[in-house]
C-alpha cells in the first residue's frame, strides 16, 4: 500500500494505526494522533527512552522537536485534498517550560498554504493547552 | 600546578553527560571528538528513526536530536565546570536528505558565550563531508548552582 492510499483509508476510517506504522521514527517515540471532527490531536505519551535531563527529570528537546515535525507533516499530508508529500525545509523552535516525564500533546495550524511551500505552525503543552511548554513554526515544500 | 583539562579528558566529561540522557542512548550517540569550544557527536544508522521506509532516510526529528544535543553539550567544551543549561531555542535547516545506511556527525561550536547565554552553531553531514542540516542555537546558563553538586562532579571526574 501507498502513502497516497494509507492516507485515504485514514481519512475514512479515522484510524491512524496504519499512517503512523509507515513511519518508524512516529513509533520510535510513541507518537499517537486522534481526531476530534476537523481537528487532530497529536499524543506523546510517557516513555522512559525519551528521557534527556535526569534531574528534573524531562523529556529530552530534540525529541520534542521531533514530535513536532511529525505532528505537522501527518496534519499537513491531512489537509491535503490530493496527496503530496511534504518535505520539510526548515524549523523554528521555542522551548517555553520544561517537558516533565508526562504524557506532551501536540496540535497544528496551516499558517499559508502556497502552490509548493505550506508554513504550520505548532504547540505542544503538557499540563493545559494555556500553558505551552514549545511553539514552533515549519516550512515544508510539497511534491506534485 | 595549573589545570589542563586536555581534550580526552573533554570527550570523557561529554561521554560520561551522554550517558545520563536516554534519549542519547537510545539512538546511540557517541563523541566523535572533543576539543575546546567544540565537538563532534555520531548518530549511527538505524532503521528504526527512518521517516520513510521507501527511501530508508532518517527522519529530521532525529537530526534535531542529535543536533540538539551537540549544541547542549559543546558547553562542556567550553566552561571549566559543568553547568546544565536548558535550550532557549533551535532553527534547523534541512539542506538535503542524509543518504540511508550510514552515521551522520553533528559538529557543534560556540558562538559566542556571556554571562547569561551562549550563542551555538551545529552543522550535520555524513562521511562526503556535504552538510545535510544546520543549526542555530542559543542556551541559558542558569548557574551551576541549578545542577546538584553529586551531578556535576559525576559529569566532570570528582571535585578539583
Amino acid at each position: 500500500m501507498n502513502m497516497a492510499e494509507v492516507l485515504r483509508q485514514t481519512r475514512e476510517s479515522g484510524d491512524f494505526s496504519p499512517l503512523l506504522e509507515s513511519i518508524p521514527y512516529a513509533g520510535y517515540i510513541g507518537l499517537q494522533c486522534e481526531r476530534f471532527g476537523d481537528d487532530l490531536v497529536f499524543r506523546l505519551p510517557r516513555k522512559d527512552s525519551n528521557l534527556g535531563n535526569p534531574l528534573l527529570p524531562a523529556i529530552h528537546g530534540g525529541v520534542i522537536g521531533g514530535f513536532m515535525e511529525v505532528s505537522a507533516a501527518i496534519y499537513l499530508m491531512m489537509s491535503q485534498e490530493t496527496f503530496r508529500m511534504p518535505r520539510i525545509v526548515d524549523f523554528s523552535l521555542d522551548y517555553l517550560r520544561a517537558g516533565l516525564d508526562r504524557e506532551t500533546y501536540a496540535e497544528c495550524h496551516l499558517t499559508r498554504q502556497g502552490n509548493r511551500v505550506a508554513n504550520v505552525m505548532i504547540t505542544a503543552w503538557q499540563k493545559s493547552r494555556r500553558e505551552p511548554i514549545a511553539t514552533a513554526r515549519a516550512h515544508f515544500l510539497l511534491d506534485r | 600546578m595549573t589545570d589542563v583539562v586536555t581534550d580526552r579528558i573533554l570527550a570523557e566529561r561529554v561521554e560520561r553527560f551522554l550517558g545520563t540522557l536516554n534519549q542519547a542512548q537510545e539512538l546511540g550517540l557517541t563523541v566523535a571528538k572533543a576539543a575546546s569550544g567544540t565537538l563532534i557527536l555520531e548518530l549511527p544508522y538505524s532503521s528504526k528513526i527512518v521517516g520513510n521506509p521507501e527511501t530508508g532516510v532518517i527522519h529530521g526529528g532525529a537530526i534535531t536530536t542529535l543536533m540538539d544535543t551537540a549544541s547542549g553539550s559543546v558547553m562542556i567544551c567550553a566552561l571549566e565546570d559543568f553547568e546544565l543549561c536548558p535550550t532557549l531555542d533551535l532553527r534547523v535547516d534541512y539542506m538535503r536528505p542524509a543518504e540511508p545506511g550510514k552515521p551522520v556527525f553533528a559538529r557543534a561550536e560556540i558562538r559566542k558565550m556571556t554571562r547569561n547565554i551562549a550563542f551555538t552553531r551545529c552543522e550535520a553531514y555524513q562521511d562526503d563531508g556535504e552538510v545535510i542540516a544546520t543549526c542555530v542555537g542559543t542556551f541559558m546558563r542558569i548557574g551551576k548552582e541549578a545542577t546538584p553538586q553529586s551531578y556535576r562532579d559525576m559529569i566532570t571526574g570528582g571535585p578539583r
